[in-house]
């Protein structure tokens, strides 16, 4: 498929389901008036509605969800492996558990931007320690065991964290940093996410033309002026920024950054820099999808975004390993 | 006066049949004649009424929420005993001679202790405010205190007829929780804001009992004011939706308080927590 269809088409898909999720919530507004309430500020309960709850949601929804999918892209372009991905790796893991100590430490209540960055922190150490473990000569195995190694330290630590806290309600809640939800966020939160995910979009972007030449090989690479150590360097800074960002008010939400490039991987002709772009619009409607099937399967029951996630990325994954090991890539 | 309910009197056929050893133990039948000396409690609801009518000395143990000033009204006094966390082991090595506990109290707990040959009585949970005179009564009984818990059923009694009727339009009200979780006219919480003249929104959405109500529905609602819980110390995101915007915009028409430790448990001194909130529809009757 041509590239510019391609966009075009992911990009109606993400406004229509942005829209659909603006549209969809218990309050049972008709679509033509929460429009109206959405643009005009009326100061009605209809505008509060859609301003403070339903806007916020949908825009973090596309913004994580971009980030996601962006992250993966490039995580599998740089690793030359399909199977990495942030939520896989332990990124998000290690971004919540960051999220988990800014809040509970009080440094969060202290200062606001405190609790992207203890994400941002987080996530740097896991996708660092995985990009230097996974290396040069690092298969899938390598790059999968340390992946499990850093996402279950990881979440160890969240679970620590949380039931040490002296609020009731803290201990439930690791199902929430684990699973991912975007119930109730408000615009507080878009603010806080928006300016270190907005970098992290501009740093791995920027990956694109390097991680062409990758596919050729490292020597080319280098070779066509690309600096190797920056480019690892840019994938830390980027996917951190992005990844700690999203975690840090929504949970960490896994497969997106797996499947989603995976799926696209063919319609942009396997060629990593126009996959990232491809790869932001489809992640944005993958998670904008799940957050409305959370609100229409169990609308009262919070269920957690991971879960819709997983169901559709957990047999993608493993029928990735499967042929990782027929092709002996292993 | 009715029986007490539950296994102690189930337990006495039971140490019947083992007369000899019953004998031998100095036994449950000779207990029930005359008070208990060494009362513990494992569950806050217990713990409190049990403190307001144990006699000095015979109330040894409560539970550690008991001390929790968040969610026990009678902390002080509670901290002035040993506490407990309800744990099998440690209740026994209280050695009590009788052990208080609720319907929810952990069964295996319940059945460890008994198999500890303790006598463990279970106190049903207050869920509305009728309930609490019956509860007072029981334990009253339990620690052979009756006529402390009549004076005190005669106190709530006093306590609940001297509240005003509500006259006037009465002021819609939610009660918002973490998680958006809210309180039906069927619960405590409910009876405590429908006793003080207030209307519950939880009714229009069809919520009797407790649930969480999307706040978007509440938003839509417009209450005229938002009753919130209190903050625990550290941090959680249940607790964040107090803060979200859409509730703070909601508080700026009319707002207040109502702590967990004020309708947690069925004892006189949820009627304090009426008398406050009586106070917040001052306002709105003022200005009509």
């Amino acid at each position: 498929m041509r590239l510019p269809l391609l966009l075009s088409l992911l990009g109606l898909l993400v406004i229509s389901l942005f829209l659909a999720s603006l549209m969809i919530g218990p309050a049972g507004l008709a679509p033509a008036r929460a429009l109206a309430a959405l643009l005009r500020a009326e100061g009605t309960a209809e505008t509060l509605v859609m301003r403070e709850i339903r806007l916020p949601r949908a825009l973090l929804a596309a913004m994580i969800g971009a980030s996601l999918g962006l992250a993966g892209a490039a995580m599998q372009g740089y690793l030359r492996n399909p199977l990495a991905e942030p939520g896989l790796l332990g990124v998000s893991g290690s971004a919540a558990l960051g999220a988990v100590i800014a809040l509970q430490t009080g440094a969060a209540a202290a200062f606001a931007l405190a609790l992207p960055a203890a994400a941002l922190a987080g996530a740097v150490v896991a996708v660092a320690l995985v990009v230097l473990l996974a290396g040069r000569q690092g298969g899938s195995i390598t790059l999968i065991l340390a992946g499990i190694a850093v996402s279950a330290m990881a979440g160890a630590l969240t679970a620590l964290v949380l039931n040490l806290s002296p609020n009731p309600f803290a201990a439930a809640e690791i199902v929430f940093w684990m699973m991912g939800s975007l119930a109730d966020r408000s615009m507080t939160h878009v603010w806080l996410a928006l300016p270190p995910m907005a970098l992290g979009w501009l740093l791995l972007a920027s990956m694109g033309r390097a991680l062409d030449a990758l596919t050729l090989g490292e020597d080319v690479t280098e070779s066509m002026g690309h600096s190797l150590a920056r480019l690892r360097l840019t994938l830390v800074a980027g996917t951190a920024c992005v990844v700690g960002a999203g975690t840090a008010v929504a949970g960490a939400i896994g497969f997106i950054g797996l499947v989603v490039p995976h799926i696209l991987r063919p319609l942009v002709g396997a060629r990593p820099a126009p996959l990232l772009a491809a790869s932001a619009l489809g992640g944005a409607a993958m998670l904008l999808a799940a957050d409305i099937a959370v609100r229409l399967v169990l609308p009262e029951r919070d269920l957690k975004l991971g879960v819709l996630t997983a169901l559709v990325g957990a047999p993608l994954f493993l029928h990735l390993i499967y042929r990782a090991r027929r092709e002996g890539l292993t | 006066m009715p029986r007490p309910a539950g296994r102690s009197t189930l337990a006495l056929p039971r140490a019947s049949r083992l007369a000899a050893l019953a004998v031998a133990l100095g036994c449950a039948t000779a207990a029930a004649a005359e008070p208990p000396r060494r009362v513990v409690s494992l569950n806050l609801c217990t713990d409190q009424l049990a403190m307001m009518l144990a006699a000095p000395g015979q109330l040894i143990s409560v539970t550690h929420l008991a001390a929790d000033p968040m969610i026990s009204v009678m902390a002080d006094q509670a901290s002035a005993l040993a506490l407990n966390h309800a744990r099998a082991e440690e209740i026994h090595a209280l050695n009590p001679d009788l052990v208080l506990a609720v319907s929810w109290t952990p069964r295996h707990t319940v059945s460890m202790l008994r198999r500890l040959d303790l006598d463990v009585v279970e106190m049903p949970l207050a869920m509305r405010l009728e309930e609490i005179p019956a509860n007072i009564a029981q334990i009253g009984h339990w620690l052979g205190r009756e006529a402390q818990a009549d004076a005190l059923i005669a106190d709530f009694h006093a306590g609940l007829a001297a509240i005003a009727p509500p006259v006037g339009d009465r002021p819609r009200a939610v009660l918002h929780n973490a998680n958006n979780y809210t309180s039906g006219s069927n619960t405590m919480a409910g009876q405590i804001l429908a006793l003080a003249g207030l209307a519950n929104i939880a009714e229009e959405a069809g919520i009797s009992g407790g649930g969480s109500l999307p706040m978007e529905q509440i938003v839509m609602l417009a209450p005229d004011l938002v009753i919130q819980a209190q903050r625990y110390p550290g941090a959680s995101r249940a607790e964040g939706v107090m803060d979200h915007p859409a509730m703070a915009a909601l508080r700026n028409r009319g707002g207040g308080t109502l702590a967990d430790a004020e309708w947690v448990c069925g004892t006189p001194h949820v009627l304090r927590a009426v008398a406050r909130l009586t106070a917040l529809r001052h306002p709105s009757t003022g200005s009509e």
